[in-house]
């Protein structure tokens, strides 16, 4: 694996990439950890012990909190902040301000996973956190978005790359989506409680809008960003198509805001909105597969690097999780396929195959090239990464493959009438046909979670033996 | 004022709206795809991730 001394100690900001880089590590472990713990409950109840503080209401928005903003946030903050230097051979913008946004950061997680814990939630999906953490987190968001324009702003290079798009359009859409799937009213100057601006249906949507886009900016917008950088520096060859790019970019940019309202069929809203979100949702399969085709493209003519490079592997395997999954959103947002699968853990396998294979593969992926250069060293073993590699794929398909049968079961089971029109199963009956899939998907999380654990010791051993003191050759070292 | 009445209709904004960001998609292929020359000029940036270190 090569590795680049930084050099430009001096010249970038890096010490706030590590501490983003380390954190990155500690809530993905903690994340993941729960979320093992939360599966485990689901197939042996006894778990919660009676506890509330430790039931599955309460800590699965510990887990979802933890994963995608502890886990994924800091990873974003991580690479943004790495590849907006670096693309713009310029140092961050703001001396104390991207400090700032990383204490802001990790109290907001913490007071998140605190409030969950105790209780406290405002009871939107993704967005539990009380109305005093929804504040900071405006802040703590608008600090980014002035260092990473502001860095931008000052920029050497003339041209901005499209990686420094895909982030900006997320820190952009997500400031938006925060905002507004937020406007509440406290119900006093000194209570964590408040009521939401909206109601009913138009609450509904909103949640949904900011749901979705959640995925669509935070989750993937941002992730591509990441993708349209380590991918070619990894490769060490250019994206296959910087056109594909543009397009990609912007089609994927306007079509997801539409999508939201395909978690709502068959609710109380408007049926238009219903189909405008359905067929928003297929159109988004072009940009979608666009971006992933470039990406994996972007290896032709060194595919033997699939076999050599088990960094590499982590980016194309996120990609083609990528593809799989943007395939099988709009599948599921089409009505018919909706009516068997909503409500039922179809949904939730989905997800994860887009959490666990596009984001968090990816992030590994990148995380395992910029982590030893960030140190000056390389990997303290690339047979570790071949590992976790393997456990975290066997993870995801065990964890996938129970979902699919179990979700589809379920969904067949609460529709099946017998002869006279009463409803075949009871509620019960179809929980008890679902509990082998769900110790199956908690085994699939034991693998995840093994190689997460994995790479955080070999992410220790390689800062270990690494130095953050700044050198002046550039010293490229192969291994 | 009437005309403004009419933006407040559905019926009327969407098929707008369409017929807006379809003619705006357009321009990005042109833009992206139309010209040999303005194409290698956007092909060139994809070096830049290699060309920092």
């Amino acid at each position: 694996m090569a590795t680049v001394s930084v050099a430009a100690s001096e010249q970038y900001n890096y010490d706030i990439v590590r501490k983003f880089a380390i954190m990155t590590l500690v809530w993905g472990a903690v994340g993941m950890l729960v979320g093992v713990y939360i599966a485990s409950e689901l197939a042996f109840p006894f778990l919660n012990f009676d506890i509330p503080y430790i039931t599955f209401g309460r800590l699965r928005p510990v887990h979802t909190g933890a994963v995608i903003f502890g886990f994924g946030g800091s990873a974003l903050f991580a690479t943004s902040y790495y590849i907006v230097q670096r693309t713009c051979q310029a140092r961050l913008f703001g001396g104390g301000l991207s400090t700032f946004t990383f204490w802001g950061w990790q109290t907001i997680i913490v007071l998140a996973a605190l409030g969950d814990v105790l209780g406290y939630s405002q009871g939107r999906e993704y967005a539990e956190m009380c109305w005093p953490i929804d504040l900071l987190i405006e802040v703590v968001w608008v600090a980014y978005l002035a260092v990473f324009v502001g860095t931008i702003m000052k920029r050497k290079q003339e041209h901005i790359y499209v990686a420094n798009w895909f982030y900006l359009a997320f820190i952009l859409a997500t400031a938006l989506l925060h905002t507004f799937n937020n406007l509440a009213v406290p119900i006093s100057m000194f209570s964590l409680e408040s009521y939401s601006l909206f109601s009913g249906a138009q609450d509904a949507m909103t949640q949904w809008w900011y749901g979705h886009n959640a995925v669509g900016f935070f989750l993937t917008a941002a992730f591509l960003g990441m993708m349209y950088y380590f991918v070619p520096k990894q490769a060490g060859r250019p994206v296959y198509s910087y056109r594909l790019s543009i397009v990609h970019f912007w089609a994927l940019i306007f079509l997801y805001m539409w999508a939201g309202t395909h978690h709502l069929h068959w609710t109380a809203i408007p049926d238009w909105t219903s189909t405008l979100a359905a067929t928003f949702s297929i159109m988004l399969l072009l940009p979608s597969w666009g971006g992933m085709i470039n990406g994996i493209m972007t290896l032709s003519g060194a595919w033997e690097k699939l076999r050599t490079d088990p960094v590499m592997r982590f980016l194309i395997v996120s990609l083609s999780f990528y593809g799989m999954s943007t395939f099988e959103g709009p599948m599921m947002s089409l009505k018919d396929v909706n009516a068997l699968s909503h409500y039922t853990d179809w949904t939730v396998g989905h997800v994860h195959s887009g959490a666990l294979g596009w984001v968090a593969m990816i992030s590994f992926g990148s995380l395992y090239h910029m982590i030893p250069r960030l140190w000056n060293t390389n990997m303290y073993s690339n047979k570790l990464i071949n590992v976790h590699f393997w456990l975290a794929t066997i993870g995801i398909l065990l964890y996938i493959t129970a979902m699919w049968i179990s979700g589809i079961m379920q969904g067949l089971m609460w529709r099946a009438f017998d002869d006279f029109g009463n409803l075949q199963y009871s509620f019960v009956e179809s929980v008890a046909a679902m509990h082998p899939f769900y110790v199956m998907r908690a085994l699939g999380g034991v693998f995840f979670l093994s190689g997460m654990l994995l790479m955080c010791y070999n992410m220790f051993k390689t800062i270990k033996q690494g130095s953050a003191e700044p050198q002046t050759d550039a010293v490229a070292a192969a291994a | 004022m009437e005309m403004l009445m009419w933006f407040t209709k559905f019926e009327n904004t969407k098929p707008l709206a369409l017929v807006i960001f379809f003619t705006l998609f357009c321009m990005i292929l042109y833009y992206v795809f139309g010209s040999k020359q303005r194409g290698e000029r956007l092909e060139d940036h994809k070096n830049i991730p290699l060309q920092d270190d």
